[in-house]
């Protein structure tokens, strides 16, 4: 019963925390574009048809114009309510735009996440099962390398040269994965009973699966929450570059434009993910989130 | 031995990158209108671009840029992480509860989605050299996050210490206990983390510059120097050489950081 009441209230807390970081975000995004040069400049300003009173009603007009904490709660409860307000550069309702969107980067997302674990892994694993040291420096070779390669610079050579670009996704999750899982799969093997079993003769396989996976699984979770937020980051750069529809070339798209209603609506969606998909991992290891706070 | 390798080969670099102008015997935005898109030759060793500007000698330039400025621009980011999550860290209570908060905004943003926004919404139209300042100091205003969340973790870890209980037992408060007596015994902390910024504003950089929003033409970086990829589509060593360069610059860094620093106690 105990552990149910703390359960739900560690529950509670990490609601209301997310639903702070993702308000306080939102308005720092809109305050931010607000502030920004040419926000609230459309085409309709060089129109020489329309006279400075016209204009001004129309600026007046706009909801973004009032006072940006209002316009913030206001977006909120729209969003609460399923209104994600108007895109203004593309004239179409946001909720439309993100669903006809969103299943490319989720695909690219999902492709890069599956494909940079697989790699990483495939890497990692063996290198825990037979230690030798050539394993383990072309792994670190092949990590670093691309780690020390801009995503966007590795999506657009495979691009230009007729590549299979969503392998770029892979390629850029895997580097960053890998030097985490490495480090937590070696401290989990080096663990006592781990000697121990090994001692035992136990076959390494058995090893690997019931003595080091089990020790590493919670860090190994919080590591997938993370990588995520990497996966969004490298989604933001192949999409632009290969000219994917998906939510990240719509973010840049948004940001060019100074687009308020999208960028904040987005920013406080991507900030939602991320936080929700590192929130799991620490849900699952409480002493994550006491050595975090 | 390795890292004497990595300063070695680093500081050739920027002797080289210096003298750019005198080794290309020309300005990076110099024209050569004869030999548009001409090919590695004894004149041009990595040949010329489209519009006819030597590609070596903007390479040096946007070496230079790169390895001045992701320096400094990870120098302020590391101060100013020093100083908010020293202060957090030390103080405690609710001005730590409102640092981390901060802090987790800041990091739970991807850090691409978080400087394409950020990039986007400064002046776009501007001339080159207030583009390559905005650019970097943006990457220092935004890159503080990280280093922050564990310089405070260090603080934390200092402020019960036996050393410091005798410090505050002796006199000694405040800010001065902060720099007399924490900083000094976090210079390994600081230092690996300014050492993980440098090359991660450099990657950052080229990000921008390959997206459309780094330094702007004519000055070279190598975020818009790789962008020649975009319309190069043979195989132009030209080209790749710049992120050959990149690579082994960011491989240097890392080789400098993989190194144990020696603590400073």
């Amino acid at each position: 019963m105990g552990r149910l009441k703390r359960g739900s209230r560690q529950l509670a807390r990490l609601i209301v925390s997310l639903a702070v970081t993702v308000i306080v975000g939102g308005i720092l995004t809109g305050a931010l574009v607000r502030l920004s040069p040419g926000f609230g400049v459309d085409e309709h300003a060089l129109d020489p048809e329309r006279d400075a009173a016209a204009l001004r009603a129309r600026e007046a007009a706009l909801p973004e114009r009032g006072n940006i904490l209002i316009y913030c709660a206001r977006h909120t409860a729209g969003m609460l309510r399923g209104d994600l307000g108007m895109s203004r550069n593309w004239n179409r309702p946001v909720s439309g735009l993100l669903a006809e969107r969103w299943p490319v980067t989720a695909q690219l997302m999902a492709v890069g996440m599956a494909g940079g674990w697989a790699l990483a892994l495939a890497f990692a694993l063996p290198g825990l099962i037979w230690p030798a040291r050539i394993w383990k420096t072309m792994a670190g070779v092949c990590s670093g390398t691309l780690l020390c390669v801009p995503s966007a610079a590795l999506a657009l050579l495979i691009f230009v040269y007729a590549g299979p670009v969503r392998a770029v996704m892979a390629l850029a999750v895997f580097p960053r994965v890998y030097e985490y899982l490495e480090n937590v799969l070696t401290q989990a093997a080096g663990q006592p009973h781990v000697m121990a079993a090994r001692a035992r003769g136990i076959a390494p396989g058995r090893i690997l699966l019931w003595h080091v996976m089990p020790v590493a699984a919670p860090q190994m979770l919080a590591l997938a929450g993370v990588s995520v937020s990497m996966a969004f980051g490298a989604a933001v750069a192949v999409e632009v570059i290969c000219d994917f529809p998906g939510i990240g070339q719509l973010a840049w798209k948004a940001a060019l434009a100074r687009d308020l209603p999208l960028l904040v609506t987005l920013t406080m969606l991507v900030t939602l993910g991320t936080q929700v998909a590192n929130s799991v991992g620490d849900l699952w290891t409480p002493q994550r989130s006491e050595a975090r706070a | 031995m390795t890292r004497r390798l990595a300063w070695g080969f680093l500081a050739l670099l920027m002797g080289l990158a210096l003298a750019a102008d005198w080794i290309g015997g020309g300005s990076y935005a110099q024209q050569f209108r004869d030999f548009p898109g001409a090919a590695m030759c004894r004149r041009f060793p990595l040949g010329t671009d489209a519009l006819g500007r030597d590609r070596l000698v903007r390479l040096l330039v946007a070496t230079r840029i790169s390895l001045l400025l992701a320096p400094a621009a990870a120098l302020v980011a590391t101060v100013m992480a020093a100083a908010i999550g020293g202060i957090a860290g030390y103080c405690g209570g609710m001005l730590d509860r409102v640092t981390r908060r901060a802090i987790d905004l800041m990091l739970s943003l991807p850090w691409i989605f978080l400087l394409i926004a950020a990039r986007a919404l400064l002046p776009l139209n501007v001339p080159p050299a207030a583009s390559v300042a905005i650019t970097f100091a943006l990457l220092a205003a935004l890159g503080w996050a990280a280093p922050a969340r564990v310089i405070r973790a260090g603080v934390r870890d200092l402020r019960d210490s036996d050393f410091l209980l005798q410090a505050r037992a002796c006199g000694c408060r405040g800010f001065r206990l902060l720099w007399r007596q924490v900083a000094p015994n976090l210079k390994p902390v600081l230092a690996a983390q300014f050492l993980t910024s440098v090359p991660l504003f450099i990657l950052s950089e080229a990000n921008l510059g390959l997206l459309g929003l780094g330094v702007a033409d004519p000055l070279p970086s190598w975020g818009n120097l790789l962008h020649e990829l975009e319309t190069d589509l043979s195989f132009n060593p030209g080209v790749i050489a710049c992120l050959g360069l990149m690579l082994a610059v960011l491989v240097c860094f890392r080789l400098l950081l993989n190194q144990p620093q020696t603590p400073n106690c």
